[in-house]
Parts: C-alpha cells; sequence; structure tokens
C-alpha cells in the first residue's frame, strides 16, 4: 500500500466516507463532513498511525489529502526511526 | 474468520453483513476488528457501525455524562468502541468546557436532563486550582495551603450538590501533580510544595468519594505514571486545542475509564477459567514432568508466579478460579498440590475440568457446576486456536487476549475491566470459601431419601432484617448481579437503594443465611412498597447458591405476615420473564398466589393476605431483625 492508500484509510475511517470517495484533491471544502473537529482527529489517528507527532505549523500545511500524504511521507523518510 | 486479512476486505465484510442482515454477524466481526486494529481510525468505523447496529443486538445500555475542563471528543469513539467490545451500548453527553461547576449546580441543567447513568469529572489541576499550578510560587505558604483547602471544599461541595439532584455514578479524575514542579526538587523536600498540595486535596478527594454512594476516584497520576508522563502529555496539542493526552494514548485513557463503566454496568466475569500448560506453568506436565516446567522464583518461571499472584488477588476481590485443561488428571493435580513453585493450590478453585475433552463443553459445564451464566466466564489461555475456537462458539465469554510472551500474563489479567469491582463485601472475600462448603453440601443432598430430611438436615437459620448502612453495598451488589432467581431484575445502585430506603412505603429486606456446613452471608434482598391496600414486591431475589432450599419461602412469608401487620390486604408481586430467570417464574404460584393479569412484559400475582396460609418452613430457624434502617 503506498503512503496515500494508507492516509486515505485512514482518512474514510474519521471522516466517514469510502476510500473510492477520495483523492489528492480531497480537502475540507470538497468533504463535507470534514470540519475542524475532525481535523483533530484526522491528525491524531494519522500520529497514531504512523508513529509521529506533527507540529501546528505542520499541522496547517495539510490542506489536503495528497498534501497529507506527502506531509507523512517527508516526516518518515528525515526521521531516524 | 476471514481469510484475507486486508484492512479494507475485513470493513466491506461488516458492510456486507449489515446490509444482509446479519446482524450478529457483523458484531462479532466487527469486535474482532477491534481486537485486531484498536485504534482511533478504526473506533471511528466502529463507532459508525454501532449507531447502524444499536437496535438490533442486545446490547446493554448505558448513558455517560463527561464533564470536563479539556478536550475529550477524540477519545468518545475509542470509549465507544471499547464499550462495545463488552457488550455496551455508550451513549455520551459532554458538558461545555469548564461549565462543570453549572452543570452540577443547576438543577435544570443538560447534564440531568440528559438522565446520566454515571459522570465523569475530568478536570486538569490548571484549571480547577490555577494557585497551585501556573501560579504557585508567586504565593506564600499560607496562601497556597488555604487554595488546597478552598479546592477540596469545592469538590465536596459539588459532589454534595451532584447528588442531591442525581443518584448517577460520579467517577472524579484526581488532580494531577504538574510536572516539573514549580520549584524543582526542593518541593519534594516539603509536604507543603505542590506536590505534597496536590496530594492533600486527592486524600479528601477520597475522603469526600467514601462519605457518599456511588463517587469513586480515578487516580489520574497512576495513570499518566504507568506510561509516562513525558509520553502521556502533548504540550503541542495542549496549546493547540486544550487536549493534554497525545495520540498514542488516548486510548489508555477510554480504557481507564473502562475499568469502571465495566463493573458499574455489571457486565463483569464472576470467574477466571485458565488453562494449565504453558498458562499456568512453562511448558507441558504431561511431558515435562514436575522437574521440566518451568515455575519457580528465578526467570522464567517467575513469570507465571506472576500470574499466580494476579490470580489470587482476583479471588480476594471474589472472582472465583476454575481451570479447563487437556491433561490427563493424575499429572495435572500432582503438579497443583506438590509442585513448590506453585502460588495456587487446588483449594484455589472452585471448579475444575482436566480430561481431553473439548473446552467448549468442559466451560459451559464449569458455568452450570457453577451456577452462574457463561456470560460470567473469563477465559485464560496461551494456544491462540483454543481462543479463537472458545471465541467462536460462546460468544458470550470473555476471552483474555495475550500475547506470547509470559511475562505479559500476569498484567493482560490486570487490565481486563471485566475483573474490577467499585465495592467489596465480606461475602466477595470469602466466595472461594463458600464454593469449597458448596461442594460439600451438592454432597451430602444425594443421600437423602426425602427433601424435607435433607432440609431438616441442614440445620439452616435466617437473618432477617431492614436494609442498614453496612449491608448497603451488598443488597446494591445482589440487585445488580442476580440473574436466576430474580422475579423483576430491576438493577439499583446503592445511592438508589438507600434513597428508597429512606421512604416510608419503601421496606427493603434482605436475608442471611447459614447452615451445617458453613456461612452463606447476604443471600437474598426483598424490596416492597405499600400503596393503599396493597403491598407491592418491587424485587424479590435469591443468590443462586440458595435456590431450592426453601429460604424464599422463609423470606415472602415473611414479607406476608409483615404487609398484614401494617394492614395491608394484599401482597401483589409481577414476574418478568427474561432469557435468565426461568428459575423463578413459578415462584408466586407454588406460594398460593393467584394470577391477576398477564401482558406481553409479564405477569402479575396476588395473594389475598386475610385468607393466606403462607408460613415460613419449621426447618429454618428465623431470626427477625425489626428496628427501623439506621439511616
Amino acid at each position: 500500500m503506498s503512503k496515500f492508500d494508507e492516509v486515505r484509510a485512514v482518512a474514510s475511517d474519521i471522516l466517514g466516507v469510502s476510500a473510492v470517495s477520495l483523492n489528492v484533491t480531497s480537502s475540507p471544502e470538497t468533504i463535507e463532513n470534514w470540519d475542524s473537529v475532525q481535523h483533530l482527529n484526522l491528525v491524531l489517528a494519522l500520529e497514531e498511525k504512523f508513529n509521529l507527532q506533527l507540529s501546528p505549523e505542520e499541522i496547517e500545511q495539510m490542506k489536503t489529502l495528497g498534501d497529507t500524504a506527502k506531509l507523512i511521507e517527508s516526516k518518515l523518510h528525515t526521521s531516524s526511526r | 474468520m476471514s481469510a484475507d486479512h486486508n484492512p479494507t476486505n475485513r470493513r466491506a465484510e461488516i458492510d456486507q453483513h449489515i446490509a444482509d442482515g446479519k446482524f450478529d454477524r457483523a458484531s462479532s466481526a466487527l469486535r474482532e476488528l477491534w481486537r485486531r486494529e484498536a485504534g482511533s481510525a478504526t473506533a471511528s468505523f466502529v463507532s459508525a457501525r454501532l449507531d447502524q447496529l444499536r437496535d438490533k443486538l442486545s446490547l446493554a445500555k448505558f448513558k455517560l455524562a463527561i464533564l470536563r475542563s479539556f478536550t475529550v471528543e477524540p477519545i468518545l469513539a475509542l470509549l465507544r468502541a471499547e464499550a462495545f467490545a463488552y457488550g455496551i451500548d455508550l451513549e455520551i453527553h459532554v458538558g461545555d468546557f469548564n461549565t462543570y461547576v453549572q452543570d452540577i449546580v443547576d438543577a435544570q441543567s443538560s447534564l440531568y436532563r440528559f438522565a446520566p447513568d454515571a459522570v465523569i469529572l475530568a478536570v486538569r489541576t490548571e484549571d480547577v486550582a490555577p494557585d497551585l499550578s501556573r501560579d504557585f510560587a508567586d504565593q506564600s505558604p499560607e496562601a497556597t495551603r488555604q487554595a488546597a483547602d478552598r479546592v477540596a471544599y469545592s469538590y465536596e461541595q459539588w459532589v454534595n450538590s451532584f447528588r442531591q439532584n442525581s443518584q448517577a455514578a460520579l467517577i472524579i479524575h484526581a488532580l494531577e501533580r504538574p510536572t516539573p514542579s514549580s520549584l524543582g526538587v526542593l518541593d519534594s523536600q516539603s509536604e507543603s510544595g505542590q506536590s505534597g498540595l496536590i496530594r492533600q486535596i486527592n486524600r479528601e478527594l477520597r475522603r469526600i468519594a467514601s462519605a457518599q454512594h456511588g463517587v469513586y476516584i480515578l487516580d489520574y497520576d497512576a495513570l499518566v505514571a504507568r506510561h509516562g508522563s513525558e509520553h502521556w502529555h502533548d504540550e503541542r496539542k495542549w496549546l493547540m486545542a486544550r487536549l493534554p493526552i497525545a495520540a498514542d494514548h488516548l486510548l489508555h485513557m477510554a480504557r481507564e475509564w473502562m475499568r469502571f463503566l465495566v463493573p458499574l454496568t455489571g457486565r463483569t466475569a464472576k470467574c477466571l477459567v485458565v488453562d494449565l500448560d504453558n498458562t499456568l506453568w512453562g511448558g507441558i506436565i504431561g511431558e515435562d514432568g514436575m522437574t521440566g516446567i518451568k515455575l519457580g522464583a528465578e526467570y522464567p518461571g517467575a513469570a507465571f508466579q506472576s500470574l499466580h499472584r494476579a490470580l489470587l488477588d482476583l479471588s480476594r476481590k471474589g472472582i472465583l478460579l476454575a481451570i479447563c485443561s487437556k491433561n490427563n488428571l493424575d499429572d495435572a493435580m500432582e503438579a497443583i498440590e506438590k509442585h513448590p513453585g506453585m502460588l495456587v493450590r487446588a483449594k484455589d478453585f472452585a471448579a475444575m475440568r482436566i480430561n481431553w475433552g473439548d473446552k467448549t463443553q468442559n466451560l459451559r459445564e464449569i458455568a452450570e457446576e457453577l451456577n452462574i451464566g457463561i456470560d460470567s466466564l473469563a477465559f485464560l489461555d496461551d494456544n491462540p486456536f483454543e481462543r479463537e475456537q472458545v471465541r467462536a462458539a460462546l460468544a458470550e465469554i470473555t476471552v483474555i487476549d495475550i500475547s506470547s510472551n509470559p511475562l505479559e500474563y500476569a498484567a493482560a489479567v490486570r487490565d481486563c475491566p471485566v475483573f474490577e469491582r467499585l465495592t467489596l463485601s465480606a461475602e466477595d472475600q470469602q466466595r472461594t470459601a463458600m464454593y469449597g462448603e458448596q461442594r460439600q453440601r451438592a454432597g451430602a443432598e444425594q443421600s437423602f431419601q426425602t427433601k424435607e430430611d435433607f432440609f431438616r438436615f441442614l440445620d439452616q437459620a435466617a437473618d432477617l432484617e431492614p436494609v442498614t448502612d453496612l449491608t448497603l453495598a451488598r443488597v446494591a451488589q445482589l440487585t445488580q448481579k442476580t440473574n436466576q432467581f430474580n422475579v423483576t431484575t430491576r438493577r439499583y445502585s446503592e445511592a438508589q437503594v438507600a434513597e428508597m430506603s429512606r421512604q416510608r412505603d419503601w421496606n427493603i429486606f434482605s436475608i442471611r443465611v447459614r447452615d451445617r456446613f458453613g456461612d452463606h452471608g447476604l443471600v437474598g434482598v426483598a424490596i416492597t412498597r405499600d400503596e393503599g391496600e396493597e403491598c407491592e414486591i418491587d424485587t424479590f431475589l435469591l443468590s443462586c447458591r440458595v435456590i431450592g432450599r426453601t429460604v424464599e419461602t422463609a423470606l415472602l412469608a415473611y414479607i406476608a405476615k409483615s404487609a398484614a401487620g401494617r394492614g395491608r390486604e394484599r401482597l401483589v408481586g409481577w414476574f418478568l420473564p427474561t432469557k435468565k430467570n426461568a428459575p423463578a417464574r413459578d415462584f408466586y404460584c407454588q406460594h398460593g398466589f393467584v394470577e391477576l393479569q398477564k401482558n406481553e412484559t409479564g405477569t402479575l400475582w396476588m395473594l389475598d393476605l386475610k385468607s393466606s396460609t403462607l408460613s415460613a418452613p419449621d426447618w429454618i430457624k428465623l431470626n427477625v431483625t425489626k428496628t427501623a434502617a439506621t439511616r
């Protein structure tokens, strides 16, 4: 599974929408359920799943699912895990 | 079990089961999903599917309110998923930020309109005692001491106010010590440092909780310490979103709450059944022999001794132990009785099935022998195939998941919420010994000619008295746990029983029974309410250990006599059938009651007190305490 697929699986659970309805451009603007409460839940679920911590600035960068997957990927590469 | 372990497939399967109307299969697949992938994302999925399934499954419904000074929303799905795994359908109401005082003192608040079964009060030290956290160093020692007294006093007021408005259980987060402390190591050098004062407040909280019924303290510091304060706390989330708990510890908070919610809903286990080989000791007794199995004070046997200690601690809480093992009886018994490393012996087990038969059948027999429901059993076995088989065949049993590492067994048992108890009675502490006595009794019963001979031989004595402060906890506990000989299965908390006993028209009696073999303790409860010419039996129950010994006749005869003494003309009572209370179905009929009414909930029975000939059997020595309840 690619990083994007994994991120999409998490988002599917959190946002309560099917994985197939999500793509790289999915965002709070395109997904009805994706409000600030869900955004926090999404951040926490990603931190838990990928065992990392996202800073407030990084969370700001998570504007779409595509951005999110790229962010996670870069963090996992640069970390010493 | 799905052959393809792809998480997407598991979810798709669950949705397919729901679409096909196969709700029980959806439910067990959902539980398995949760077991394999517990976490925030899965919790959202589980919680959403639970919403679809809740009306189709027989789950225990429970209403929980959370009053808080910090963000708890991301924990809720985790809590609902955990609760679902234990057969509980949680409906959760969350109070607004920091409105906990208003919510509690205002009798019309949304909290009370929600009518919760339990309330969690989760407030951070920073929020309720800023003088003792952020602002500590700014103040004089006198000012901080006064601040500590104020905080404790406030909690006392809130608890009293809450109790006036609700009989629900109240679970209070104890205050966490600020770390690091304001003054560094200087702080630990006196009792009036930050930590000392927080400790003092928490001691007061425990005192306040024990002065009321149904108020409990959650030791937040202990929870955090276990996981490590530095990992537990997420400073960035706290500043960003007022969430003080890091992402990977949210589940631990949910599980800590479950340790209170499970006993409050009564979904507890009454008996833990354990395997022997590679569970109670390392190795296989039939192959490795007494000298080959690993069991002792040194590694690796020490891990198993830790488990033995965990089992003994369960015993002390009134939880029975049983053995279910595929072994030759002689080999197994020799190890149990003679191996020097065993910390548990035969006498610690209330039942044993050591044979080569099917474990599922053995478990059913154990439940029957101990006279408890299958859903009251928990099962511990190192073999994942045995666990899976039992889980598939007996969905109601709590099968404890353990890793293949014996070092983790004791903790797995200690962490399991079905073993948590919020009260402990004298009966609980002696339960195992009583089961030993019961086996002696069962042996005696077979050798008598008539039942009456046996009853006389038993030499029973019963103490009947109105409920008192000392018996309150046990009385409430019996209403919560008794399923078989229970005509109406009404569950009452201690606070509710206390409230009823204060009312003039309500009478609550308990019966305690001793016989030739020992003291059974408090085994029966009758709750009645007078209205006009009638005395209605709201609750009549007997612990299964004394069914069929005419104790129920003695209690019923006494109820009738005292109702007549108060001028009532009729004694009435409903029988509300459940899956488990068939043993009580003919109770009223057998005692001369006539059927008054029958509908889809049950049957109403009536005894005309003027013409009744109901009397206590003469082979029970009755000792009646008439004094009014000492409340």
